[in-house]
């Protein structure tokens, strides 16, 4: 049998971040809270830490940059042994955001993007252009936002001020705890979002710790789930989790509708669109009946000078003589953009009276259709992904012949 | 002879002594501040020298004015000396509660995250702690300065500076003419002062303190 600890250790590159036997015992705790610990943290991934509360992952996260110091074990951080420097320089390198933000109430919000440049001595004109490529970067206009104070800007706006804050260095490596928890849904939601984008640009090693299997879901690039003792159960992508758990503690974590929730790691422009007969608004109805025959489909999209979907057209609503094409039939509902997860997708089609959604493009034009059938063929196909994964792995741990030799 | 009277006749003796009640005062508060802070400062981490320092500067502010010169005169003999140590011992309590309670009270995620960017100790206590406990800090003061105004009428008896002269010599020659308007001069110009320090107290807030932080 392979060493276990192989799995939580990646291959190949040096990884940003290194834990090696990590330990940390609290005072008057029999058990240690975070229970030697070995993982590595490769260079520009998100890696969530999610566990059931009190597992050891926000101790796991601020033993990193040790705001809480280890009992034991070793910190390695871009090859460098970091566990016993100085505590207060190893945490200019390395960004924080907690969930309270913690902006410093009595400062700017450009002198609370500005401290870590100030600490490390920045000069003035350099400290201020950076702080407005912060602003800029994480949506917040510098000039309107530069001289405000905390409690001028909305909890969003604190979350984004928080996040310029631990960039202002261009630290390699992110810690965020909880860093979207006490924002309300909606607003959760276009953050999450919008941190992903600026993640595509910045390429941070990021350290994320949630209690939310779904923000694990659709934050992580790799996902480290935790029991008691901060001890992995399983540490892989998003969609290894989801497919193939590597036992009921993980299972039983992620909860039911797995398959649903792998729906929402596929995109719709992933899988292959289902194309409708379409007819422009202007065409002749002698021209949309022949459309209708040459397809086995029982309806047409009716488009729009912009190729817009406009109206869906059965058969019989051909009949009725009294009013143009654009308003027979019934409105096109249910529409998507490419970008847009198969779940989502698949929630849109259950309200469609035509059992599909409409896929269009930026500019709102037709580009064809996602229905049940798509959906349910991608579930067959990440189902086939997880058996043949599992199957891998039985051949791992009991090759074929040796038992026998 | 009437309060007016009195006035025009003794207005610039009681100008003297009115400035010199005030920079007793201020004095007193200056070093109380000092004092007081600094305690605070190194005792609200941990609960019992906390409590030992609150406890203290408590006991302070009971002693009676009267007994607390007089026990003073014996080490420090009469005058000015005695009389400021006694204010002093008076104004530390609200001060040194104050920056206790206002330190205690600095969000603790605020401190995680000054933290967390690698500020430390000494950092985290001057550019984040103290600025944020100041407007607590600054209210103590503003009470140390307010009560010291009245005990420092007190201070007389030890040959203390200020308006508490009069005070004495009016209660001396009670019954002349010139006792009742000499004592409600004493404590007209007393009133005025602990007014106005209030006054500046209130101005010194507001423009010592954050405007990300003024109500």
């Amino acid at each position: 049998m392979p060493d276990m600890t192989t799995t939580h250790v990646a291959n190949g590159a040096e990884p940003m971040i290194r834990l090696q036997g990590l330990t940390k015992v609290f005072p008057g705790q029999a058990r240690p809270a975070v229970d030697s610990l070995d993982m590595d943290i490769a260079a520009g991934e998100i890696v969530i830490l999610v566990g059931p509360s009190g597992c050891g992952k926000t101790t796991t996260m601020r033993l990193i940059n040790r705001l809480i110091e280890p009992t034991s074990g070793r910190i390695i951080l871009e090859g460098e042994d970091v566990t016993s420097v100085n505590p207060d320089k190893l945490r200019r390198r390395i960004g924080y955001v907690i969930q309270q933000v913690g902006l410093f109430p009595h400062q700017t919000i450009s002198d609370n993007i500005a401290t870590v440049p100030k600490m490390l001595g920045w000069d003035r004109k350099r400290i201020r252009s950076r702080v407005d490529e912060l602003l800029a970067m994480v949506g917040l206009d510098p000039s309107t936002y530069r001289d405000r104070y905390p409690k001028h800007l909305s909890g969003g706006q604190r979350q984004r001020a928080g996040v310029a804050r631990a960039l202002s260095a261009d630290p390699p490596v992110m810690l965020m705890d909880e860093p979207f928890g006490a924002i309300d849904p909606i607003t959760r939601d276009r953050l999450q979002n919008e941190f992903l984008r600026l993640q595509e640009t910045i390429r941070k090693t990021i350290v994320f710790v949630t209690h939310d299997i779904d923000e694990a879901i659709k934050m992580g690039d790799r996902i480290a789930i935790l029991r008691e003792g901060s001890q992995i159960a399983q540490y892989d992508t998003p969609a290894h989790i989801l497919s193939a758990p590597a036992d009921d503690f993980v299972a039983d974590f992620v909860g039911s509708g797995a398959s649903l929730k792998r729906l929402n790691l596929s995109r719709v422009r992933d899988v292959e669109l289902v194309q409708w007969p379409t007819a422009g608004v202007s065409s002749s109805r002698s021209e949309v009946m022949a459309a209708l025959r040459a397809s086995d489909k029982g309806a047409v999209l009716v488009l729009d000078e912009a190729r817009r979907p406009a109206r869906w057209l059965a058969g019989q609503d051909l009949a009725r003589e009294d009013l143009p094409l654009g308003e027979l039939g019934h409105p096109a509902e249910a529409i998507v953009q490419p970008h847009v997860s198969l779940g989502d997708a698949l929630n849109e089609m259950l309200k469609s009276r035509v059992g599909c959604a409409i896929v269009v493009d930026e500019s709102g034009a037709y580009l064809g259709t996602v229905d049940f059938a798509t959906v349910s063929g991608e579930i067959q196909a990440l189902r086939r992904d997880a058996r043949e994964r599992s199957r891998a792995q039985l051949e791992v741990m009991h090759p074929a012949g040796i038992g026998d030799a | 002879m009437t309060l007016v009277d009195y006035l025009a006749d003794q207005g610039d003796r009681l100008f003297g002594l009115t400035i010199e009640h005030a920079m007793i005062v201020l004095i007193s508060v200056a070093l109380s501040t000092i004092i007081g802070v600094t305690i605070g400062v190194l005792t609200y981490a941990t609960a019992t020298p906390r409590r030992i320092s609150l406890a203290i500067t408590g006991v302070f502010l009971t002693i009676p004015s009267f007994a607390l010169f007089g026990l003073l005169v014996p080490i420090l003999g009469l005058g000015t000396r005695s009389a400021v140590v006694a204010l002093v011992m008076y104004g530390l309590l609200p001060i040194v509660r104050n920056t206790v309670t206002g330190l205690r009270i600095v969000d603790p995620a605020i401190i995680e995250s000054g933290q967390g960017m690698g500020m430390g100790s000494f950092r985290l206590l001057f550019r984040i702690k103290l600025p944020l406990a100041w407007p607590v800090i600054i209210t103590g003061i503003r009470v140390a300065a307010v009560i010291t105004v009245g005990i420092a009428a007190i201070a007389a008896v030890i040959n203390g500076p200020g308006l508490g002269k009069d005070i004495f010599r009016a209660l001396a020659r009670f019954g002349t003419p010139t006792s009742v308007p000499q004592t409600l001069s004493a404590i007209l110009g007393i009133i005025i002062i602990a007014v106005l320090i209030d006054l500046a107290f209130v101005f010194i807030a507001r423009l010592t303190t954050s405007r990300g932080i003024r109500a």
